[in-house]
């Protein structure tokens, strides 16, 4: 057996670069198979994504919601908790941003904001249940999250395609009063203000985390709920606690596709965004700052990925492809830290 | 009130009910074996898809749906083969493992339908399996409407679960499955090779699951469509903990969510929005989940990585 | 007699001690060679590596004549050697039978043969006079009869080397009783038998030879009917043990802590504390001795308001705490050395600070009014308590998971004892820490008590409970047996009682083989 050796700080950083390192390699291979080269493909990603202020912009925008559920599903992870259900909390969020957004007519400063709230509290209240659930009966997080995501989707498509139905024949409400709406601050592009609640989210996880009595209690719940209960925590009330912080970043995410891209409830709008928040936040270390960095990353490869279609025989789909090796390779760290002759932490 | 008993009691839901269940039932005995083994196995879903899309492909290029069937089982295999190296050999969290391979399928299989096919969407169609009639129960009064004539497969999901059922609990290596998905450890001190049962069992899910997917796009339909599976793994998953991890309790949820799927339509003409049956599978698992109905207990070494010494 | 097995300069490295150090070992056809030890002295890992859960750094293994190499489970058992573990290798939601057989099943084909593999456990059963019902899930059963499920599969296996590690740690007295008979039937059948254990009492009832382990090494082996309980606890401890702490006599005061009548219960609704009443005053120590497992951690655990209790009532201070939440005990004046300071007492990858303010974290100063934490207050109190306590190396910001156990153990006493409780328990407080280490935190304890402090100390260790405290309680089997002022305490009394024995039916010096007490 070897001897134990602290992990180095570089470390840190060294094995998520690794892993996307080691994902672009096998999507490589996929890029082959189609006949294309991977140097030619991956450059066209890397200009169209960050080769200007423009694609910058657009890579900005499209990593904004995977930013908030990147930061949601960290944040649950902080506490030990597995939020696999931002997908649903993000379209309960997006439904409460929706509603708030279509049915009232205040002035931007109010209604804004409230929408903003309305998908916070809507994405909370969805991961308290499997948060309350877990922490009164003691059912693991992780299958209550997956079924409450199909049952938000399910919900929302039938309150959607029912009583909020737009009238047109597309299964979408009416648009949100544009005073609900966030401001785009790059036109052409579609980035909004969002982006900067985002930061401001981040921050927020931050100094929730590492600078507050909750944040202290949170983490020692996650490291050991044991020593938690003994030093007087409530670990019930943290777990709740936890979800519902990680559901109002979830929601988050709803509220930016409603208030910020499609103003309105498209039934099914989110391409995965939930599910790629445990990406980001596993290649983000689940570190505030990390996610910021690897929604970034992801924004860039879905902002690059059209132009790679039209310009090389390479489908875009390759772009999910690489998301999930990724998520592989972060995951199996045990594997990488072997590769590089790392010690292993015990 | 008559109506509806009849709407309910019908031998066309019936049988439609079988239909649908005929996927899932597939699915979920073989998240037993993943999970009887100690690895969770939240990548049904994309197993399934895989199988759906392969199914298609090989049928496509020989023009035989059989060979479809075997080609989707050895693609759901490999996909299985995956996450039991990263599960077990690599230590990697079965739940994060299981999400990758959810997303790498819904990526691969639009990727390669638009590599063979140069179309987005859904594929051309293909030749399917035809459906049977079998000469003893289509003897037999009103069964005979349910299942004496139905496709192959939904026959062949009923075997499976009488199968899974005999080698889970009546032979060798069920009951080192069963041992090394509760306390691996106290297989490991008997002898019996942790890491390989867990092998085999996450490999033959994955078969299992990508011939559930089967029958979407080669009996069902005659066609793969991109996320065509649209959550049936995860309906089968949640037949699986419905049926506390047995292969009949599964069977009887996967009917029961079937006969759910299979009554929609005729309920949202009685005012009933069939997202509401839709929603009921992962309702039903949450309640059983919370212990109401009887609680629901998986096997306990299930989603640890079994670390030898 | 032929030897059996032989085990020669075993030697096992791990990373921070070295477990086994050139360790001799041998068992005769047919004899029960008790292994013997402390806590930590390696006799687990040296019975792991002849199972071939662990693999040896160096030396050599003989079975029966052969050189062997024990790479796995597998290999001892083909080598007739079976092991019986301290955590039982069973599997719950299954049958008697089908653990018994699993791994070497019978089998028709590719079936199991229920009819054949119930026969030949009912068989086994009755020719080792090992009662036991095939066809009973192992959930159902009393940990008595899951030992005796455990035997079973080391003779079906064909084991002629039978290992036990701590059997009669969870049995109760009954029990073991039960089971020393079970091992003289297997001896006369020709079983060799290794029994280890860290109770020199069942050393003297079953053994033929005993063998002693001191911090990985071999001290000594001796005929039993060649020793004596006082010859074995100096080969075990190194030397006669006079922890002797400095300490005047205790000035008790006013009632602090007061149980009435309580109970607890475990998660399976087994009584595990069964009525218990004590007093604990301030200025005294009031030790709880006793064979782990009689209670002791539950009743701690509900006195702290980690458990909850099923009957009673439990006063602090005049004031009843029964029910309060473990926060509201704290705050009312209680301080608590949990037993496992990995599990419970610290959040190992916390700094040492953090962990330093856990219990406290939410009080002033270290959080302002805003609910945000105050780290120069934080690390300030941090700094006074790592050099008050010797906390090595007196660094805050490290994570503790790097300090040595027995610094580890400081932070968790500093951290209790500085906030000078009414009541302070101590569980186990020395348990896995260095001499240096033990003597500080004894002195420790004494200080809290003249500060005034009501101390309930339970320890597993006697001569810890001898030395600090002013009065003993002795705890068997969920109860409270008896309270003594030290005066009248005598390990040989004490070891009686926990044992089952009754006061009234103790005379000194009665039990056989005993020399006193040290």
């Amino acid at each position: 057996m070897r001897d134990k050796v602290k992990a180095l700080p570089w470390q840190e950083l060294l094995l998520p670069l690794v892993a996307v390192v080691l994902a672009l390699l096998v999507g490589s291979v996929f890029i082959l198979y189609v006949g294309e080269n991977p140097l030619k493909a991956y450059g066209i990603l890397f200009t169209e994504s960050l080769g200007s202020m423009r694609n910058i912009a657009t890579t900005l925008q499209r990593a904004t919601p995977l930013m908030f559920t990147g930061l949601a599903v960290a944040f649950a992870f902080r506490a030990g908790l597995f939020n696999i259900g931002a997908e649903g909390q993000l379209y309960i969020g997006a439904f409460c941003a929706v509603w708030v957004g279509i049915s009232f007519n205040l002035p931007r400063i109010i209604h804004l904001p409230l929408a903003i709230f309305a998908a916070m509290v809507g994405g909370a209240l969805w991961a308290s249940i499997a948060g309350y659930l877990k922490a009164k009966l003691g059912v693991h997080e992780v299958i209550n999250t997956i079924m409450l995501n199909f049952i938000a989707l399910f919900l929302t498509d039938w309150l959607v395609t029912g009583p909020f139905h737009g009238g047109s024949w597309v299964p979408e409400t009416v648009r949100i009063s544009s005073s609900a709406a966030f401001t785009r601050i790059y036109l052409p592009t579609r980035l909004t203000t969002a982006v900067y609640v985002a930061g401001i989210a981040a921050a927020a996880v931050y100094i929730i985390l590492w600078k507050t009595k909750r944040g202290y209690e949170l983490r020692a719940v996650g490291l050991n709920p044991d020593a938690a209960e003994y030093g007087g925590i409530n670990v019930a009330r943290n777990t709740v606690i936890a979800m519902a912080i990680s559901g109002a970043l979830a929601g988050l995410a709803g509220a930016e596709q409603i208030l910020g891209l499609h103003n309105r409830f498209i039934v099914r709008f989110s391409s995965d965004l939930g599910f790629m928040g445990i990406a980001v936040a596993l290649l983000g270390k689940n570190h505030p700052v990390g996610v910021l960095l690897a929604a970034v990353l992801f924004g860039a490869l879905q902002a690059g990925s059209a132009a790679m279609d039209r310009s090389t025989a390479v489908p875009r789909e390759l772009i999910t492809i690489i998301q999930a090796l990724i998520i592989f390779f972060v995951a199996a760290e045990f594997l990488i830290r072997r590769m590089l002759r790392l010690k292993e932490d015990a | 009130m008559g109506d509806i008993l009849a709407m309910l009691f019908n031998t066309t839901v019936f049988a439609a009910a079988f239909r649908m269940a005929t996927p899932l039932i597939f699915a979920a005995l073989g998240g037993i074996l993943s999970e009887r083994s100690g690895v969770v196995n939240i990548a049904l879903e994309g197993m399934m898809l895989i199988g759906s899309f392969t199914a298609m492909l090989v049928t496509y290029l020989t023009g035989m749906p059989w060979v479809g069937v075997l080609g989707a089982m050895a693609a759901g295999g490999l996909i299985g083969l995956i996450h039991a190296v990263f599960c077990v050999r690599y230590r990697a969290n079965q739940v994060v493992t299981g999400t990758a391979i959810n997303i790498f399928a819904g990526g691969l299989t639009v990727f390669l339908l638009r590599h063979f096919f140069q179309v987005a969407g859904t594929s051309p169609a293909v030749t399917v399996i035809p459906d049977i009639t079998l000469p003893i129960l289509s003897k037999i009064p009103w069964i005979d409407r349910i299942l004496g004539r139905q496709n192959p497969l939904v026959y062949l999901a009923l075997v499976a679960v009488a199968v899974v059922h005999v080698v889970i609990y009546r032979t060798t290596w069920g009951l080192r499955l069963r041992a090394v998905g509760e306390h691996p450890q106290a297989a490991d001190t008997v002898g019996v090779n942790v890491f390989r049962m867990r092998y085999i069992a996450v490999v033959l899910s994955g078969a299992l699951a990508g011939l559930g997917g089967t029958y979407l796009s080669i009996a069902h339909l005659s066609r793969f469509s991109e996320g065509m599976t649209a959550g049936r793994g995860f309906i089968a998953l949640a037949a699986v903990i419905f049926g506390k991890w047995t292969p009949l309790g599964a069977l009887g949820a996967c009917l029961f969510f079937g006969y759910g799927d299979a009554l929609q339509m005729r309920l949202q003409d009685i005012g009933i929005p069939t997202q509401f049956m839709n929603m009921l599978p992962y309702v039903l698992t949450m309640v059983a989940l919370a212990g109401f109905i009887g609680r629901a207990v998986g096997p306990k070494a299930a989603g640890e990585p079994y670390i030898k010494g | 007699m032929a030897k059996v097995l032989e085990m020669r300069g075993i030697t096992k490295q791990f990373p921070r001690v070295l477990a086994n150090d050139h360790v001799y070992f041998d068992l005769e056809h047919g004899e029960i060679h008790a292994l013997v030890g402390e806590n930590g002295s390696g006799k687990s890992t040296l019975m792991s590596i002849l199972y071939g859960l662990y693999q040896k750094d160096a030396g050599e293994i003989i079975v029966r004549g052969q050189h062997v190499e024990i790479t796995e489970p597998r290999r001892a058992i083909d080598l007739r050697i079976g092991m019986v573990f301290q955590h039982f290798m069973l599997v719950e939601p299954l049958t008697v039978a089908e653990n018994i057989v699993l791994g070497s099943e019978i089998r028709k084909g590719p079936f199991l043969d229920y009819k054949k593999m119930i026969a030949e456990v009912r068989r086994l059963s009755e020719e080792y006079g090992l009662q036991i019902d095939p066809e009973a899930k192992i959930a159902d059963l009393s940990v008595g009869l899951q030992q005796r499920v455990e035997i079973l599969k080391a003779l079906y296996r064909g084991a002629e080397i039978l290992i036990l590690d701590e059997p009669t740690a969870v049995l109760t007295p009954q029990e073991v009783d039960d089971l020393i008979q079970v091992l003289r039937n297997l001896k006369a059948k020709g079983t060799s038998i290794v029994f280890i254990t860290h109770k020199i009492k069942e050393v003297l009832a079953v053994s033929d030879r005993v063998s002693v382990l001191r911090r990985g090494r071999k001290i000594g082996t001796k005929l039993t009917s060649d020793t004596n309980e006082q010859e074995l606890a100096e080969m075990m401890v190194g030397r006669v043990v006079l922890l002797q702490v400095e300490k005047g006599s205790a000035q008790p005061g006013p009632e602090v802590l007061r149980l009435e009548g309580v109970s607890v219960k475990d998660q399976f609704g087994q009584v595990k504390v069964n009525n218990v009443n004590l007093s604990v005053r301030s200025g005294e120590v009031l030790g709880i001795a006793g064979v782990e497992g009689n209670g002791q951690s539950e009743l701690v655990e509900a006195i702290a308001g980690l458990r909850r209790v099923s009957g009673g009532k439990i006063y602090l201070s005049g004031q009843d705490i029964t029910g309060w939440s473990p926060l509201r005990i704290r705050r009312a004046g209680f301080g608590f050395v949990p037993e496992d300071r990995h599990r419970r007492g610290l959040v190992l990858d916390y700094s040492v600070a953090d962990n330093l303010i856990l219990g406290i974290h939410g009080s002033k100063p270290f959080v302002t009014s805003a609910g945000l934490r105050n780290q120069g207050k934080i690390g300030e109190y941090a700094e006074e308590l790592i050099a008050e306590y010797d906390v090595r190396p007196p660094v805050a910001n490290q994570a503790v998971r790097n300090l040595s156990g027995g610094n580890q153990q400081k932070v968790v006493v500093a951290r209790e004892f500085a906030q000078n409780p009414d009541l302070l328990i101590c569980s186990q407080p020395t348990r896995g820490v260095d001499v240096g280490a033990i003597e500080f935190i004894h002195k420790q304890v004494i200080a809290q008590r003249d500060r005034g402090a009501a101390v309930l100390l339970v320890s597993a260790e006697l001569d810890e409970v001898l030395s600090l405290s002013d009065r003993v309680a002795v705890m068997y089997n969920g109860e409270i047996v008896s309270v003594m002022p030290i005066e009248e305490a005598t390990e040989h009394k004490l070891g009686f009682l926990m044992l089952g024995g009754r006061l009234e039916d103790y005379q000194a010096g009665e039990v056989s083989g005993s020399a006193g007490q040290s």
